[in-house]
């Protein structure tokens, strides 16, 4: 085999047919998968609503500290289903590879997606590769769509937000946005700063199982950060309040987000859940997530009002307040 | 952090803002000459301008002193047509043209950098003016051309960059220099008389190269007060303390509540090195228009590093948008929030003009930060 | 205008270039307009160049000043 994708891996014939054998079904190994069916036939998946999600991933560079496009590509999907309350299943993955990307590279990344997987308790049932001219894409890019089930009874979502209700989120903002940024060329800095991407399910399920029917709306904070979340549920006809001092964040997100000019709260989180609960399940819940692995820094940052309908306002350790709205655009690193 | 995190004190802020109003109040009672109320301060720079915000001092001092925003951001004072000239630097054939992340969404009278990358033009965001000299190193049969925008805080930077350019013999790498001088925009706000300031608050940064000293002729010539302030919240609120108490004894001064990182004659061999690079002239602002002796230009030594001059484009005439009145906002005419087209037309995902880009642009501040509407 | 912030020097290399730091996080800058700095010296930095050598006796005093001011107001007893 060549150490190099070339067009012919995209073509369906003999080259195709190896990729697939020694790289894709070698690390999904799973039985579904195997079957290797144009479709992936799923068991019977038992009582509950469906849920079903797709995103996908051109993150540069591929590999970044704590974490790998491969990695992201199955937690992003994982977060997306567990937020929404369901239990994720089954993924599929959609490479696009561009012609003279290593193979090496092809395989770091799969087995990153593979052991990802198994940590976070789902299957890579289906996929399809395609490869582009040289140029064309920028190394791999990534689709994964996953289907998972929401238990019978289980409501969320920000129609249920209610003024009172307190908002937690489970660690520290901005550690994957300011990791991959510090990344990137013609930035050159160094710092300890490792992304967050992890898979929340279990963090997710362990919560709704310690405060039953307490738990009103979940999001996973992704691009745009903890502010633009905030910002979404508002449209649900409630206000925000969040303390400025209670948002946990990292010195080196803040000392990174001082050079460049840039604001943690709108930087990007891959391992970050905010989640809306009923003030009197609050504390029980804030002992839940900091009991586990990926709450250890859990914090309680604010709550649901009836006032300021449609803003999101943080209160400074000054005494002051002000607006958070939504970022329009990427954040870019600025001068002045 | 060091430097940082003692200037950021919750509690010793607070004081601070009860010292500011409550000197204000009684000397409202006392004085038989009423005292304009509130208090007329302008916040030079842009970065006081998102300090303010971020902070919240604004409405903490509500009443008792207003703060107007001034022209202190380099990018929303670039005039359109030099915007259009960088531009169209970018669209010559095998440019790569670097600039500071600010600048690549400022419109032009046609467009932005962000579009012109749409379009294929190599457009590179660094963090120094040294980074694109190592692009240039990496790419030695293209021009490299820096867009090279700021007041003196970072003139000298670019200057000492064009330096190492000379000493590593880069001669692929070149600037368009569009670097503009504070003290005579200061000069323009207060000659023009439109708005009436009972003090400054002095530009840190640019003052860390140009010395306290430099500010001097605003209490000589104008009899205003000037305080050179720093960024964190205790240093703004100290300089307005400051500014505040010499308003009302009425003794004209340059304080300098900053002197952990200015010094009366600032940064000589920052002065120096812009000096051996750039000599002054007139420069545009949007605003403005031409502003004597408010510029950097190349000297003749260093006319091979001038993009301008190496890469003649045609660039039209450019009007400002209609409707728009940044150059009120920029001198400090009107705020924000009374322009018609304030986050109607004019909203930052759709910026009709500069001063909605920047992140310190006074609309956008307003705009982000939702000045005093919470209900 | 014109971000910039204090960061301490962890080591100088040659041509004046040296590695900062802020929070754990590093950067390489140039020292050309600061010649004096030392390293444990903290310098305020501007796109990659030190501007200016901080100076703590400045910042204490301002420190003190401020707190100064504060303590006016609280003897006044003013409520704000």
């Amino acid at each position: 085999m060549s150490d190099r994708i070339l067009l012919a891996h995209g073509s369906g014939g003999v080259l195709s047919h190896e990729l697939i054998r020694d790289v894709f079904a070698r690390h999904f190994d799973n039985s579904i998968l195997n079957a290797m069916n144009d479709a992936a036939l799923l068991p019977d998946i038992g009582t509950g609503q469906l849920a079903f999600t797709t995103d996908s991933y051109v993150v540069q560079p591929l590999f970044f500290p704590g974490g790998d496009i491969g990695e992201l590509a199955i937690c992003g999907t994982v977060n997306d289903l567990a937020v929404a309350g369901a239990q994720p299943r089954y993924l599929s993955s959609g490479f696009i590879l561009e012609e003279g990307l290593s193979l090496e590279t092809l395989e770091r990344v799969v087995c990153s997606m593979a052991e990802t997987a198994h940590t976070a308790g789902v299957q890579i049932v289906t996929g399809d590769t395609k490869v582009v001219n040289h140029g064309a894409a920028d190394g791999l890019f990534i689709n994964t769509a996953g289907i998972g089930v929401v238990p019978p009874g289980l409501k969320l979502g920000p129609q249920y937000l209610q003024p009172g209700d307190v908002i937690l989120i489970n660690g520290t903002v901005g550690d994957h946005g300011l990791a991959v940024m510090l990344q990137r060329e013609g930035l050159a800095f160094d710092s300890p700063l490792e992304s967050d991407t992890a898979p929340l399910n279990k963090l997710i399920s362990t919560l709704l199982e310690a405060v039953p029917g307490k738990v009103h709306c979940m999001r996973d904070a992704t691009r745009g950060g903890l502010a633009t979340v905030l910002n979404e549920w508002t449209a649900a006809g409630i206000g925000i309040e969040i303390e400025e001092t209670q948002v946990p964040v990292k010195e080196a997100v803040n000392a990174a987000c001082e050079f460049l000019g840039l604001d943690p709260l709108y930087a990007a989180n891959e391992g970050k859940v905010v989640i809306a609960i009923d003030r009197d399940a609050a504390e029980t819940a804030l002992a839940t997530l900091q009991s586990h692995p990926l709450g250890t820094e859990a914090a309680i940052i604010g709550k649901v009002t009836g006032e300021h309908i449609g803003r999101v306002v943080l209160h400074t350790p000054y005494g002051a307040r002000r607006i958070i709205s939504m970022l329009t655009g990427a954040q870019l690193p600025r001068i002045c | 952090m060091k430097f940082i995190d003692e200037f950021r004190d919750p509690a010793l802020a607070k004081k601070l803002v009860q010292q500011i109003r409550s000197e204000v109040t009684e000397a409202e009672k006392r004085t038989a000459a009423p005292l304009k109320h509130p208090i007329q301060l302008m916040e030079f720079c842009g970065g006081h301008t998102h300090a303010i915000f971020r902070f919240g001092l604004r409405e903490l001092l509500k009443g008792k002193v207003a703060l107007h925003s001034g022209p202190g951001c380099p990018v929303c004072v670039t005039a359109a047509k030099d915007l259009d000239q960088a531009i169209a630097l970018a669209k010559v054939p095998d440019v790569i043209l670097t600039t500071f992340g600010d600048m690549v969404r400022v419109p032009g009278s046609q467009g932005t950098l962000q579009d012109a990358r749409a379009d294929g033009a190599d457009v590179r965001i660094v963090y120094s003016a040294l980074d694109a000299l190592t692009i240039a190193q990496q790419n030695p049969e293209r021009p490299v051309i820096f867009l090279g925008v700021g007041f003196e805080t970072t003139a000298p930077t670019i200057a000492a960059t064009v330096i190492q350019a000379e000493e590593r013999a880069l001669s692929n790498f070149s600037v368009l220099s569009l670097h503009k001088l504070t003290p005579p925009a200061m000069q323009a706000i207060l000659n023009a008389g439109e708005v009436a300031l009972d003090g400054i608050i002095g530009p840190g940064h640019v003052s860390a190269v140009i010395g306290s000293e430099a500010w001097d002729f605003l209490p000589q010539d104008y009899g205003i007060s000037c305080a050179v302030s720093g960024f964190e919240p205790l240093d703004m609120l100290g300089a307005i303390a400051a500014l505040v108490h010499a308003i009302i004894t009425g003794t004209p001064a340059v304080i300098n509540t900053y002197a952990r990182s200015v010094r009366p004659e600032g940064n000589i061999i920052a002065q120096q090195i812009m000096g051996r690079v750039f000599e002054i002239g007139t420069a545009h602002w949007r605003g403005f228009g031409p502003i004597p002796a408010s510029g950097l230009q190349f000297r003749d030594a260093f006319a091979h590093r001038n993009a301008a001059e190496l890469f003649p484009v045609e660039v039209k005439e450019s009007k400002e948008p209609p409707g728009c009145r940044c150059g009120e906002v920029l001198r400090g005419v009107i705020l924000p929030t009374e322009c018609p087209l304030f986050g109607k037309v004019c909203t930052p995902r759709s910026p009709v003009g500069p001063c909605m880009v920047s992140a310190e642009g006074a609309c956008a501040a307003y705009f982000k930060y939702g000045e005093t509407d919470y209900e | 205008m014109c971000l910039a912030i204090p960061t301490q020097i962890k080591s100088i290399g040659q041509d004046q270039i040296a590695t900062v730091v802020l929070g754990g996080v590093e950067r390489k800058i140039s020292l050309i307009m600061t010649p004096e700095a030392q390293i444990g010296d903290y310098v305020l930095i501007h796109t990659g160049y030190a501007i200016a050598l901080m100076d703590p006796e400045e910042a204490a005093a301002s420190l003190a000043a401020f707190a100064e001011l504060a303590e006016i107001q609280e003897e006044l007893g003013f409520s704000g």
